[in-house]
């Protein structure tokens, strides 16, 4: 492709009503994941993100079974299981393999909704599956661009405003907690905002994918500088960066869809960060518990 | 063809005709080859992977065998090798990675690789499949698995690479353990931690790419994780629960084959289901068990809290 034609296409790009609402949507959905993002890769609960996206696959067909918004679905079942998963586990952390058979047994349940809603309702939308596990951004109108825009926005409002002691309750939480602040509480709530981000990041990217823009840009951050504040505005920053370049991409070449195109440069993002800061990092990261202690949690404690 | 074989498929009461009946279909009969074989597999790296609570690892090599099979389909080879070789290649790339950065990489910077490279895999494997026109249905199959039209061909394969992973844990399994148990001791006392943790990765691997072609890529995790954190939460024995673990996969299997035959609904569903309820089942009896205990020791109410 000539540079001329890539030149037209790109000035053209937001005649199209459909490439606008893209923007405006994965803009905001962006800023909130990056956002969303960086704590969660601070706490190490990228897994948590992982089970969200199999209960928001799950969600969204139970909803298009029942003939509901498959919008409500998914945010009923994401935030629910993200509560959920923060009120079960000790302070706002469950344990892995408790999560994993939980979800992988979701998922079950939502190949089951996929087969119910491919036999009975004869819409000759037999893609339905698809669409919800990758996603397609280009598919949104206006009412529905605007509202995850404000969701977003609100999103993000929600995480500036517990931001601080979140931060705090996440790299120190015993100190956290004996200044007073409510650091279960504060895990619950933010697992509750990881349900919300992974339901408004299944609708530009995926319930798949959705896991490559929550912690691709955040890695990056978490690579490039140990201060959280800029940490965080690094993160969403990539975030909205790679959602553009994604968008223009899948847009200059349509046989790329947009879900490959923005996760494709959220990774090499990650890669080169990677590889730049290999020597001279000394990355912040909550304090790793070591294997001895993590097996001395679960063998039965001697009584 | 679901169709076809739950047209002729009705329950009655002879239990021994109708299993007679079941199994007059050579694509039954091989449903049950290959899902014993993999029932087994999935077992025994599974209580690994539980063990060395790797659970994110191997979820991610168990979806990674997607972009595998789609490419392989895209390029017209046989998804088998798509299969082996994504889910082979992410496996060294989770073992590369986190030492690029050091000792300093901690648990948070693992965790935002492994999640990338699990997005990526499956970003990948929807590029594939959009580029490959008209092949938008097979995505379920890909994806949700599928125990019609297993050829014998295809259970000689899978018994093979069964035969080759149940052989090096047998190999590794004791040194793995140990590694698995107390990292630390074990270095100091020789056993080669790293290799071991490297080695382990490849045979997970070569694992979710055999169990993928019967259960979908996004089920695997199901055989893996599920009938291990059963077994481990009803003894801390490691032979014991090693031998549930593959008793809980086989029985599960058996059975959500066996159901999925009479019913229209897919098979995943059946499985991961059973797995569960024996999961929960295994739950209520261990808590059950510790209350009982609880109360038949004591009845001093503080000693029973402590």
């Amino acid at each position: 492709m000539s540079a001329q034609t890539a030149d037209t296409g790109l000035t053209a790009m937001f005649d199209h009503p459909f490439m606008q609402h893209a923007f405006l949507a994965g803009t905001g959905i962006a800023l909130a994941a990056g956002l969303v993002g960086y704590f969660l890769v601070l706490r190490a609960q990228v897994f948590t993100a992982d089970a969200l996206s199999h209960v928001a696959f799950t969600g969204a067909l139970a909803a298009l079974v029942t003939g509901v918004d498959a919008r409500i679905g998914l945010f009923a079942a994401t935030i629910t299981v993200g509560f959920a998963l923060g009120a079960l586990g000790s302070r706002g952390h469950a344990d892995d393999v408790v999560i994993g058979s939980v979800f992988a047994w979701i998922l079950g349940l939502g190949v089951l909704f996929l087969a119910l809603y491919t036999t009975h309702r004869s819409s000759g939308n037999g893609t339905a599956g698809v669409t919800v596990l990758f996603g397609s951004i280009f598919g949104l109108d206006a009412s529905h661009a605007w509202e995850a825009a404000v969701l977003a926005a609100l999103l993000c409002l929600a995480v500036i405003v517990i931001g601080r002691p979140l931060l705090f309750a996440s790299l120190d939480p015993a100190v956290a907690a004996a200044r007073g602040v409510p650091v279960r509480l504060l895990g619950v709530g933010f697992l509750g905002l990881v349900g919300a981000a992974a339901a408004e990041a299944t609708q530009a990217v995926g319930a798949l994918l959705l896991l490559g823009l929550l912690a691709a840009p955040a890695g990056t951050a978490q690579r490039l500088t140990t201060r959280p504040y800029h940490g965080m505005w690094i993160s969403s920053s990539v975030a909205v960066a790679v959602t553009w370049a994604g968008l223009t991409t899948s847009y200059l070449a349509p046989r790329i869809p947009p879900s490959f195109a923005i996760l494709a440069f959220a990774t090499a993002t990650y890669a080169v960060a990677l590889t730049v800061t290999t020597r001279t990092v000394t990355a912040i990261h909550p304090p790793v518990p070591s294997p001895a202690t993590s097996t001395a949690q679960r063998s039965p404690t001697s009584s | 063809m679901i169709t076809a074989a739950a047209a002729d498929a009705a329950l009655s009461w002879n239990l021994v005709r109708d299993v007679r009946q079941m199994f007059a279909y050579s694509f039954m009969v091989n449903a049950f080859r290959a899902g014993t074989v993999v029932a087994v597999t999935a077992g025994a790296t599974g209580w690994f992977m539980v063990l060395r609570r790797q659970t994110f690892a191997g979820h991610t090599l168990a979806v990674a065998g997607f972009p595998g099979a789609a490419g392989a389909i895209w390029l017209g080879v046989g998804a088998t090798y798509g299969y082996f070789a994504f889910c082979l290649a992410a496996a060294l790339l989770i073992a590369a990675i986190p030492t690029a950065g050091g000792a300093t990489a901690g648990r948070a910077a693992e965790s935002a690789t492994v999640g990338t490279v699990q997005a990526f895999a499956l970003a990948c494997g929807f590029l594939f499949v959009s580029l490959y026109k008209g092949f938008l249905g097979g995505v379920n199959t890909l994806l949700f698995g599928s125990f019609l039209g297993i050829t014998d061909g295809m259970v000689l394969t899978l018994t093979a690479v069964a035969v080759a992973v149940l052989a090096v844990l047998a190999v590794l399994g004791r040194p793995l353990l140990f590694a698995s148990l107390d990292p630390a001791v074990a270095a100091a006392t020789g056993v080669p931690v790293r290799a071991l943790s490297v080695a382990f990765l490849i045979v997970l691997g070569s694992t979710a790419a055999e169990v993928s072609q019967i259960t979908g890529t996004l089920l695997v995790f199901t055989l893996l994780v599920i009938p291990a954190a059963t077994a481990q939460i009803l003894t801390p024995r490691p032979a014991l629960s090693l031998a549930l673990t593959v008793l809980f996969g086989l029985l599960v299997t058996w059975a959500g084959l066996t159901v999925a035959y009479y019913s229209p609904y897919p098979i995943g569903f059946f499985i991961t289901s059973f797995a569960f309820g024996l999961y929960l089942l295994a739950r209520l009896a261990v808590h059950a068990h510790d209350l009982l205990g609880r109360t038949a020791r004591t009845s001093h109410p503080a000693e029973a809290a402590a």
